[in-house]
This record gives structure tokens, sequence and C-alpha cells, in this order.
């Protein structure tokens, strides 16, 4: 006879150091850039021609830039365009991927055939390039760069989500529940879409990281935030013409692009194993 | 003696499209008629892929069919639109042969036992209440309302998957191999209490199995599947005419040593859905088969009262016949 399995097994938490170290990372930066105003030494705009192109000293951590802005300063409100930017934009893409994959997954037909046709083409392109294209006829300005960033993900949530429903429709707790009477809806979204969140949700985490990656590339274009919002993207654009006179102007905003997405993609692949508690069940 | 499902000339193909390929069609059911009388237990057994499953929801429309019809209390079933179907659900329930997938393993046992209401729109009433009633109705504690499907071993899960086909107060359920995935000491008890459900509650059962030994005990008519079509109907007690039937039951393991008797093993593969032989489906594996087996295919004929067998030799058949 079977045995039971103990008892809340549903959710077991991520415990790795690294886990914890790169959530805490995330946990900081999210707040400090909701509380930028208030907890950056300096106004991110302020500028101050006394101390131009600085190095990184008490007064100024992260040194200062070529109008004399404190660099920490910008960094911190920065976070706020490049986190604010990638999370809407996934979060449009995650939305829109749900919705489109998973209709064309369990109602399939000739709706899923040209719905994928026009999904995939966008996947032929790298995403920069769809970015650059689509940046190009909506303006440049985060309006744009959130529109951009979005559409360039949307092939992969909608392909996930597409494949989870197509894999999901043959349990058959499906046919029990179209035995029960349930409509398509009540199949869709009781019994489908929570099961074929949990790798979505995992897919998200990881392409906010390349978002941010893409969000500032496309800062680092001028297609981004305009000046004088901060932007990581911008500030190493503009960081490039004193490379070898204050490198950390480039440097600094680079790491921040590193390390959130070094972290997001952590706290992601801890994600994978805690959330993926559909194949434990079968082991009982 | 009322009907309650009546089937006629069933038949079920499945089309294989595959790339650069020319269209295979498989024959999952073939021309299948009998009738299940209310309060009956109609056994359904037969080989894997002698589509039995495949009948099971033609029954409840699970499937539509290629040829055919099905009428349930003498309405057929194709009359009925998509939201009388899903009212008429109500009356025909099914019980899956895995319940390691048939409960949602993101449903607590709570939900998932008051998940047929939510769907029909009906109120349960005091929903904890019917919750624990519908548990204790198949000997489960009121207490594992709470768990989740991995938390419940292989044999409560399938009392769960029992109680969610009782929820709405169904005349008929179909049992698709109900107990194949569990201990022989758990698949006894699960046994035991269908019998008991069935009583209780006047319930008609068609039960789809692969063990002729179980459905034999448990059923009042034994229908017996070969290659998609019916071979035997045959009643509870009365040994097998069919060459078929009495090779199954030949094969079967007989625990009492002091009733032992050689086992003769079945030799030889069931035709194949995609390539189905001229005459009797059966011959080739058959050692009375003539040179007509190879030309005719059997129909289903009286033999005696209600026991039906196609084959062209069942008057022949040795009535005496071991292991009824």
């Amino acid at each position: 006879m079977t045995t039971i399995v103990s008892e809340s097994r549903r959710l077991r938490l991520p415990v790795s150091v690294p886990a914890v170290v790169a959530g805490l990372f995330i946990v900081l930066l999210v707040v400090s850039a909701v509380l930028a105003p208030t907890i950056a030494p300096y106004a991110y705009d302020a500028q101050n021609i006394e101390v131009m192109n600085e190095a990184p000293s008490f007064a100024h951590f992260f040194g200062t830039d070529e109008f004399g802005r404190d660099v920490l300063s910008r960094i911190i409100v920065g976070a706020q365009t490049s986190l604010s930017v990638s999370v809407t934009a996934v979060g449009f893409s995650v939305l829109t991927g749900l919705v489109l994959g998973s209709v064309c997954g369990y109602f399939g037909g000739l709706v899923d055939r040209i719905l994928m046709t026009v999904i995939d083409l966008t996947w032929s392109f790298p995403e920069i390039l769809i970015a650059l294209m689509l940046v190009a006829v909506v303006g440049a300005g985060l309006h744009g760069v959130i529109i951009a960033v979005a559409i360039a993900y949307l092939a992969q949530f909608t392909r996930l989500t597409r494949t989870q429903v197509i894999q999901l429709k043959k349990e058959a707790y499906i046919d029990a529940a179209v035995n029960l009477g349930a409509s398509d809806f009540h199949i869709l979204f009781r019994h489908l879409l929570p099961n074929a969140l949990a790798p979505v949700l995992v897919a998200a985490m990881l392409a906010t990281g390349d978002a941010i990656i893409l969000e500032a590339t496309l800062g680092f274009f001028g297609l981004g935030a305009q000046p004088p919002t901060p932007s990581w993207g911008a500030m190493m654009s503009s960081g490039t013409a004193q490379l070898f006179v204050a490198p950390w102007v480039i440097i600094i905003p680079g790491c921040a692009v590193a390390l959130t997405v070094i972290a997001l993609n952590i706290v992601g692949d801890a994600l994978i194993d805690s959330l993926d508690f559909r194949n434990k069940a079968r082991e009982g | 003696m009322s009907e309650i499902v009546s089937v006629k000339n069933l038949s079920r193909r499945f089309a294989t499209k595959r790339f650069f390929r020319k269209q295979e069609v498989f024959s999952a059911v073939r021309d299948v008629s009998f009738s299940v009388v209310r309060g009956e237990i109609v056994g359904v057994v037969g080989e894997s892929g002698c589509g039995k499953s495949t009948l099971a929801r033609l029954i409840l429309r699970l499937l539509e069919p290629s040829a055919g019809e099905i009428a349930f209390e003498g309405r057929d079933l194709a009359s009925f639109s998509k939201r009388e179907m899903r009212r008429l659900r109500q009356k025909m329930q099914m019980v899956f042969q895995d319940p390691y997938s048939s409960i949602d393993p993101r449903f607590t046992v709570q939900n998932a036992l008051l998940e047929p209401y939510r769907v029909q729109g009906l109120s349960p009433g005091a929903a904890d209440k019917r919750v624990a009633e519908l548990l204790n109705m198949v000997g489960l504690d009121a207490s594992l309302a709470r768990r989740y499907p991995h938390q419940l071993s292989g044999g409560q899960k399938q009392r769960v998957g029992i109680a969610r086909a009782l929820a709405l107060n169904p005349s008929l359920i179909v049992l698709d191999e109900p107990t194949a995935s569990l201990d022989v000491s758990v698949q006894a008890q699960v046994i035991n209490l269908l019998d008991g459900l069935r009583n209780d509650l006047n319930l008609t059962y068609v039960f789809i199995s692969h063990d002729l030994n179980l459905v034999r005990y448990f059923c009042d008519r034994t229908i017996v599947m070969y290659a998609g079509q019916i071979v035997e109907v045959l009643p509870k007690g009365v040994p097998p005419a069919h060459p078929y039937t009495r090779m199954l039951m030949s094969s079967m393991f007989e625990p009492d040593p002091s009733n032992r008797r050689e086992i003769s093993s079945l030799t030889g593969e069931a035709p194949s859905g995609y390539n189905l032989p001229r005459g009797c489906s059966f011959a080739a594996r058959c050692a009375q088969a003539t040179e007509m087996c190879g030309r005719d295919d059997p129909v289903l004929q009286l033999f005696d009262e209600d026991h039906q067998v196609a084959c062209h030799y069942f008057r022949e058949a040795n009535k005496e016949f071991v292991g009824a």
C-alpha cells in the first residue's frame, strides 16, 4: 500500500544560501527603488561643476559623473526606471502570453495555427532587433521601451503556456471535470491555468533579468529614458565618453545590471525547485 | 425492467495523420450493441487495446462516436445540445483508472468534492457537512477534507474519486478499471465498497476491467470484447462458449491447489485496429478455426437465455467446460 506523504510538501522554500542572498539583494533593490527620493544622498539631477568626474570617496560613494552628479543617487533612482520598465513589460507579456497560449492550446485548430505563426515570426529575429524596430515605430521613451520589451518576450510565454495546456489537457482530471459538466471557461481557469502557472512564473522571473538588459541596451542607444531621468543603460552610454577619465561612471551601472540579472536568475532557479510540486505529487 | 443505457451499432475510428504518410484509420470499437438494465452491474473485459476504455468514453460522450447511437434513459445522446448534455452529466458519472491523475493536484479533497456542485451551479447545502457525508459514504474520515491528493494513498484517492462521482446522485456510474492501479488488498476493499454503495444508492454500474476473475465475481453480466467487437455476452455463473473467453478463463491462475489444472496460456497477439483481418478476428489464435472462420465474420447470436456468442461453432461448444 502506498504510504501517506508527510504534510506541507506543497511549497518547499528555497533554502540554499545563494538563493537567500540573491533574494535579499532583490528586496533591497526594490525597497531602495521605491524609497529612492528619500534615501538617495543627493538629488539625481543636482549638478556640481566643482566635483566633476570625481573618484569614489566618502562624500560620493560611487564617485560623480561629467556634470558632477552623484552616481550612487543616480543608480538608486535609475533602479526605479530599470525595475519598473522591465517588470511592467514582462507583466504585460506574461498576461498576454497566458491568455493567447491557453486559448491556442485548449481550442487548437485554425485560430491556433494563425496566432502561433504570427507569434513564431517574432521569434525568428533577435530580441534586440524587434525591440529596435518597435521603438522606431512607437517612438523613443519609456512607453516605447515597455511596448517593445513586452512584445519581444511575448512568444516565449505564449509558447510555454500553450505547451503546458496541451500537456495538461490529457490529464484524467480534465476528463473528470468535463464529465462533471464543466464549461470550457471553468476548465481553463480552474484547472489548466493554475497548473500551467508555475513554469510560466519561473520563466517570467528569468525574463525580467533579460528585460533589464534589453532596457539598458535601448537606454544605451538613447531610445529609453530621456535625460535627465536616469536609467542604468543611459548612464553607461554617457559614461563611454569618460571611460578612461572616470571609469566608475560606466562600471557602476554595469555592475548594477549584472548583479540584478544574476540575482534574478538565482531566485528563478530556486523557484523552479520549490514551485514544481506537480511531479512530486506523482511520487505519492 | 427498464433500460438505462442502450448502445446500437456503435463504432469509433481514429484517423492518424502523419507528415508525408498516408492517413491511417484505427478502428477502436466496431459495431457494438448492448444494453444495460437499471440496477445491474455489467462488466466489460478484454485485453488492453480491445476498445473497452474507448467504449467507456463513448457511453459518457467524452468521445463522439463515428457511427451508431447511444441512448440514455431512452433518449439518443446525439440529440442533446451542449447545455443539455452538461445537465445530463449529473446522472452519468465516471470513476477513472488512475487515481493519481484524476484529481487536480491543486485541489484539496474538499474542493474536489465540491467541484461537481460548482460546475453544475447547484448548492451542496452546508458545504462542510456535505463533504463529510460524502467522505463517510466511501469509508474515509472527514478530517481528510483539507488534504491535497499527494497526501493521500492510492486507495484513499480512489475513494475520493468515487465520492466525487457520487456527489450529484447519479443513476449510472462507469468504472474504468477502478482497481487496476491498486494493490490487491485495497482492490478488495474498493470492490466491497462499490457493491455496498450500489445497494444503498440504487446505482447501475458499467465496470470496465481486464481482470476476468474480478468481473465474473462482481458483475451480473460480462461483455467480452476482442479487437473492438463483442465476442460474448455472458450471464453470471454460466460457462463461456466462445473460444476466446475460454482461453482467457483457462489462462487464469487457480489459487486453490486441490482445484489446480493445467494453465494454458494465450498465444499470439490480438490483431491491430489498423489492419483487421478478413473473417473472424480471433481466427488466427483459435484452435478450432476452419476455413469459414477466415472468410466470414461471425455475428453475435443468442446461445442461451441472455447468453450471446459470436462464433460459427458455438453450438459445438463444450458445456461442461471447466473453470467457469
